[in-house]
Parts: C-alpha cells; structure tokens; sequence
C-alpha cells in the first residue's frame, strides 16, 4: 500500500513556494478579494444563528463518536447501500481506487456506454488524481464545476478546498475559455462566461453515459448518499448519466439521517456564506426507471485509517471540507493554495497532507503558521487546528533530531543553548549579558542589521531595537536596593 | 511628541484611590520583556502599586517554554514549565504582561503535565492555573479597575493580538482600560483582527509570509493616523514596529502597561 496526495512528484518546502507566490501581485489581489468577500458572507450568515455554537458542539461530538465506531459505521453503511441496489468498493490506497474505477468504466465501455465521463467536484478524485489515471487508461474525463472546469482546462491545480480557480480572475477565465472553447468574441462578462460553460457543458449532460461523484456525507442507516453544490451541474451528473461511480473518503460516513440536520446548517454557511446549498442531492442505491441504473461506491482509506488511534490526530478526519479555515487564515490569504504543495491547502491542508503522507513530503506544513488560531475559530466542527499544527512540530522535531543533520542543525543547536539558558537563573542572566554584548557588530544607526543564522530572517524585513542595557531584573535589583531598609521582605516570597 | 520608550520615566505615585483589593502580586514579566523590553515591565511594576498591591519579583524565573513548545522541542519545554510551577506555586496571584505565554499557560500546561503523568505535578498546574492573569484581565476581571489614574493625551490604536483575542478572550478589557485615560484618543484600527504575522518562530521559518502579513498590518496602523500602536505582547509590536521603522514612519509601539503607567504628573 503507498498513499499519495496529489501529484507524486515531490512539491517545494512551504517557505520556497510562498516566495514565488507572494511575488505574483494578481494572484494575491484575487486570493484577498475571493477570501474576503466569502469570509464577509459567512460572518453574516454565522450571525444570524443564535444556536450556532450549540451546533458547532454537536457536530464535533457526532464526529468523534463516528470515527471512534468507524468500522462499525462502514460496515453498516455497506450493508445498507448493497441492499437498495448499489456496490461497495473497498480501496485502501489511491492506485487500488484508480483501478477499481478503470475496471468498472472498462466493463461499462465493452457494454457500449463510451469513454467519456462526466464528472461532479470531487477533492477526494484529485487526491487520487484520478483524471491522470483515466486518461491514461484511454478515458476522457469532463469537469462540470464551474471552478473545476476553468482549472482542467488550464492545465491549472485547484488552489482552494471549495473554490478551485480563486486564484484566478474574470480576465484570465475569459483567456482561458476563449483558447478551449474556441470563442474568440467572448467577453469577461460573468454572465457571458457562464453563458459559454453552460452551452459547453449542456452537450455533455444529455449524451454522456457515465457519471462521478464523490460525496459530503454517507448515511450508515439507510445507505444513503449525500451531495451538496451551488451549480446544478452535481443534480446532472448524479441523475442523467445510466451509472454512477462515487469516490469518498471513509470519514465521511454518518449513523443516522437526522445528524445531516446539523451538518446542513454548519456546512453552506460556513462553505459559501450560504443559508442552504442551491441544489442538496440524496439518493439510496438505484430505482428502476429513475437516475442511473448502476450505482458504485469506491470507498477511499489511503493513509486515514492511521490517524485514527491517537485521539489529537482523528480530529483531523472530522474534517467536512468547507474551507472556511482558508478564507480566515493571514498565511493563506497572502500566498494562496498552491504554495502548500497539495490539494489540501491552508490550515486543514497543513495539517492533514502531513498526517495521510509520510511526513517526509510534507514536513515545512506544520510550519506554515502562525498559530492565530482564526481557523479554529471558524471551524464547524471545532477541529483545533493550531492545537494539531503543535503536535504535528513537535514529530518533526523528533524525526530530525535522530538524524545528524538534524541533531547538528542551527536551529536545534540554538534550542538546546536556549532550553540550558532558561534551565537556570546565572547562566540565564549570563546570556543575556552576551547577548548584550554581541549586538554591537550589528548596530548600525541605532538598530541591529544583518543579524546572523535564523535571526537574518528577521533583519531581511525587519528593523530591531538594540537590546537595552539595563534588563528588567537589572533595575529590581538595583531598586531593591536602593531601598532605606535592604532588600523589601517581599521578594522572593513567591517562590 | 510621545516619549521614547528607551527613556521612559514612569511616576511611581504613592497615594491611589483604588484599593479594592490589596493583593500580593508575583510578576511573571517573560523572557523576552526582561531583556527586550525593560520598560514593560517597569510600568507594570508602578500602575500595580499605584493601586496599592505589593509587587514580587521572583528572581529565579526565566522562560514559560512557549517558544520551544511552539516550535515543536517539546521534550525541552518540560523542565520550563516544571520551573514556572515550582517558582510561582505558591503565589497569590501573578500577573504576566504578554497574553501568548498566559495562552500557553492556559493551552497546554494541563496537557503536559498529563503527558508526564506526575499526578503532584498535575495536580500543582491545575492549581496555579486560575491564578495566572494576563495583565489587562487581571486589572480589569480580577481586580475590577478600568480607572487606573493615567493620563497619556496621544492619539492611540489598539491592535488585538491573536493569543489576547482568541485564545485568553480578553474581550474589551483593554479597550475599557483605554478609554478611561485622561487625554488619550482611541482610533479603530482597520481590519484589527487579522494577524500581524509574527507567529514566534515563524517570523524567521517563513520571514517571507511574515513580512507579507505585517505589510498589511503596518499599512492598517498608518491609515488610522495614530500616534502610538499598543497591545498586549511585545511580540507583535516588535514585528509591527520592525516594518513601521523599516519603512520610515514614526507612529510608536508601546505596550499597554507602558500607557497606563504615564499620570499627568510625569508630563
């Protein structure tokens, strides 16, 4: 088994592909615009809930009884679905699903249903990067997201969990579309774009045989399965074509119907600023005469399983996928999606690559922030994602230090000298004695320049103040005393 | 013209009419004030006993272990927040000028003391714990002062630090502490609650985004005209004072501590 996320080939280290994206100007006014407009819906939306944070408990308790009883919930789920007519696929890593759906449209091709697919947004296919796997299986899939389409068509990357093409404008869509699409007259008017992408896609609505989907939820009691979008083109996909075929993780699965109450409130206010999703699609298996008259569910481990026995990791996995942490994060909002070198970007991206990847590929992500903590503070369902980036650093740093460039790194050589200084009040104090000493290499009209090692990173950007000559416990000490009767009988009496 | 913080002189006034509680009060003052910014503490020091509490100093305290702990050296954190608990134990109540070690307190302390699995060591965390304040939450929650008796007649913005706002949820403590300063004129800062982009290790990790994020910032605290930028951590007004110096402009980063501490008597 081999998990991959994404493309193989190994991405830059965060701090190397934020540079390349942060000197893009017109990706960055696009991100700031997109993240603010939605992050702006979604405040209003949120405030007109006065239960909000009762739901936002809710929601985090049914998912962490869920995948603390995941075995049993899939199980069900399985058993149910197979009863109303559907199939269940077990994948545990991206090549076995990529397969599984080859066999299954091979055997669909020799019954005479084509090589196209039509294909609803699905995260979870670009995890797998499924499209790469059809093509070159000799299948042609066809996005139908709006988003997804503008970035199949760019040979582009989806930059944002629920808005892929963010990063990009009205003009350079309009470029886009005009090269694909052959329309040399279209305007970045949005109602001429969409105009052109409906007319583009409604051919291959009505003639395509083959449809898939990945899913927001699985239902374990019914075997029902649950897909929310703004466009439409999800209702098409899962109801026009003669078989479907749905991708999902298996933590997406939840016991009963009545918890999608919960997760229909949380999810399109916190997606899209929206009160509901336009177009809520749930089906049970196949009904003769009504939708697909095949129905496949792949479901997807590749590498989640493993984070479900440690308690701070399985938070992870209660993840439903809104992006609300990417529109809050400072970090994302500056460099866009891309510069997280997978699928998975912003907050959830740097904590969830890391954990269904070896750490290896992934290692500068829990470094990719700040630790603010606005992602925990819009999440639906409370996971803490700050909380989860610390323990993520705290592997990395066991991991390097058993090697010996790590060992002997700058950075953990001046952590240990740090962690020997604040182990005791003189050698403390000695440090701080030095470093007043040192400084003056680096003075220069009255601030410190082109500090050495990890500090130059600061005076690459930053001036700094001369440390004082007078620490603070310098002047206790010399205010104690100066008093009339030695030194005043408080001190040290916390001790 | 707004002092220099370098050469701050803080009037320590005797008489105060705000003896509500008198407590004696351990000051945590943070690494990074102790060496860094003096001043801070100094001023933290006198508005405590402008209000007739006894201020402490135990001189064998050095660091909370949130750098390391943040970076990910958590091994390393330990034998730190074992210091702080020993020296602090007993206290009646400390104040720490700098909400992100009180964050890190509040955050993790229970969680590393669990993961030691000494139950006295947990047990003396969980005790200390409610008597730990961030400065702002301790005057004006704990002690019931907004009216500290300074009076600083400068234009000032107040930028909420992500661990004060999201993680202690200080709330308007800060703000209420402001607003009852004789002369002092509260501008909103645009977009307050984003970030500066300090982040402790990251601002060298990731010195690019930082930089980025405090653009930002830096240009937020220019539009409102203020005179001065405060907070609750140095942390962040060192970042947003290394962007506002680097780019020329002379609005100053002061800590709250260091506004309260001015009375008239001092101009």
């Amino acid at each position: 088994m081999s998990v991959r996320v994404g493309k193989t080939s190994a991405a830059a280290a965060f701090p190397k592909a934020a540079k390349s994206a942060l000197a893009n100007d017109q990706l960055r006014r696009n991100v700031r615009h997109a993240t603010d407009v939605i992050r702006n819906k979604r405040a209003l939306r949120v405030s007109e809930m006065p239960d909000w944070e009762q739901l936002r408990d809710t929601a985090s308790a049914i998912k962490a009884h869920t995948l603390t009883h995941l075995d049993h919930y899939l199980l069900e789920f399985e058993h149910n679905c197979q009863a109303a007519g559907g199939k269940v696929h077990w994948a545990r890593d991206a090549d076995e699903a990529n397969a599984i759906a080859i066999g299954l449209l091979q055997q669909y091709a020799n019954e005479g249903l084509g090589r196209e697919v039509i294909k609803v947004k699905t995260m979870t296919s670009d995890e797998i990067q499924m499209n790469v796997a059809l093509e070159h299986a000799g299948f042609t899939p066809i996005e139908t997201d709006l988003a997804d389409m503008i970035v199949q068509m760019g040979n582009d990357e989806p930059s944002h969990i629920v808005v892929p093409a963010l990063h990009k404008n009205r003009v350079e869509i309009r470029d886009i579309f005009r090269q694909k699409m052959h329309r040399d007259d279209l305007t970045e008017n949005p109602e001429d774009l969409a105009d052109a992408a409906r007319r583009y896609l409604r051919n291959r609505f009505l003639n395509v045989k083959i449809g898939v989907s990945g899913a927001n939820f699985l239902v374990a009691e019914s075997g029902a399965v649950c897909v929310v979008e703004s466009e439409g083109n999800g209702r098409m996909c899962v109801t026009l074509p003669e078989v479907l075929i749905t991708l999902v993780g298996i933590e997406k699965v939840v016991p009963t119907f009545a918890d999608l109450e919960v997760f229909l409130q949380l999810l399109p206010r916190s997606a899209t600023g929206e009160r509901m999703n336009p177009y809520n699609s749930l089906w049970t298996g196949v009904t003769p005469g009504d939708g697909p008259r095949a129905f496949h569910v792949i479901l997807l481990d590749n590498g989640r399983s493993k984070l479900l026995h440690e308690e701070i990791e399985r938070e992870t996995l209660a993840c439903v996928r809104c992006g609300a942490c990417l529109n809050a994060c400072p970090v994302y909002r500056e460099t866009g999606g891309h510069a997280y070198g997978s699928i998975y970007s912003g907050p959830i991206g740097a904590i969830l690559s890391p954990q269904l990847q070896s750490l290896e590929h992934s290692r500068s992500l829990p470094y990719a922030s700040t630790l603010c903590g606005a992602c925990y503070e819009v999440c639906p369902v409370k996971i803490n994602i700050p909380e989860i980036l610390i323990h993520l650093r705290g592997r990395v740093v066991r991991e390097e230090q058993k090697t010996l460039g790590g060992a002997f790194s700058a950075e953990n050589l001046g952590m240990q000298a740090a962690a020997l200084a604040f182990g005791s009040t003189r050698r403390y104090e000695a440090a701080q004695r030095v470093a007043r000493t040192g400084q003056g290499l680096f003075k220069h009209n009255g601030q410190l320049t082109g500090l050495p090692g990890m500090a130059g990173g600061w005076t690459q950007f930053r001036d700094l103040r001369p440390i004082p000559q007078r620490s603070f416990r310098d002047w206790w000490k010399a205010r104690e005393r100066s008093k009339p009767t030695g030194p005043a009988p408080t001190t040290g009496g916390a001790a | 013209m707004v002092p220099r913080p370098d050469v701050l002189v803080f009037p320590n006034a005797d008489v105060t009419p705000f003896r509500r509680y008198r407590l004696r009060i351990a000051l945590f003052v943070a690494c990074y004030n102790d060496t860094l910014f003096p001043q801070t503490g100094i001023a933290a020091t006198h508005v405590l006993e402008r209000l007739g509490h006894t201020v402490e100093f135990p001189l064998a305290q050095t660091c909370c272990g949130q750098m390391h702990y943040n970076t990910g050296y958590h091994c390393e954190a330990v034998p730190l927040v074992r210091r702080f608990v020993e020296i602090f134990g007993n206290a009646e109540a400390v104040c720490v000028p700098s909400a992100s070690c009180v964050a890190m307190m509040r955050e993790h302390y229970e969680m590393i003391a669990e993961a030691e699995n000494d139950q006295a060591f947990l047990a003396d965390v969980r005790s200390l714990l409610p008597r730990v304040f961030e400065f702002s939450e301790l005057l004006v929650n704990r002690l019931g002062v907004e009216d500290v008796g300074a009076t600083f007649p400068h234009t000032v913005t107040y930028h909420p630090s992500c661990h004060s706002l999201r993680m202690l949820h200080v709330g308007d403590a800060p703000m209420k502490l402001l607003r009852a300063v004789r002369g002092l004129t509260c501008i909103d800062l645009p977009n307050k609650e984003q970030c500066c982009g300090f982040g402790g290790t990251f601002a060298v990790k990731n010195a690019d985004v930082s930089a980025a994020m405090l653009g930002e910032k830096d240009a937020c605290v220019i539009q409102t005209g203020a005179e001065v930028v405060t907070a609750l951590d140095n942390s962040c007004l060192m970042q947003i004072y290394g962007g506002l110096h680097r780019a020329g402009s002379a609005v100053r980063t002061m800590h709250l501590a260091e506004i309260l501490a001015f009375t008239g008597a001092a101009q």
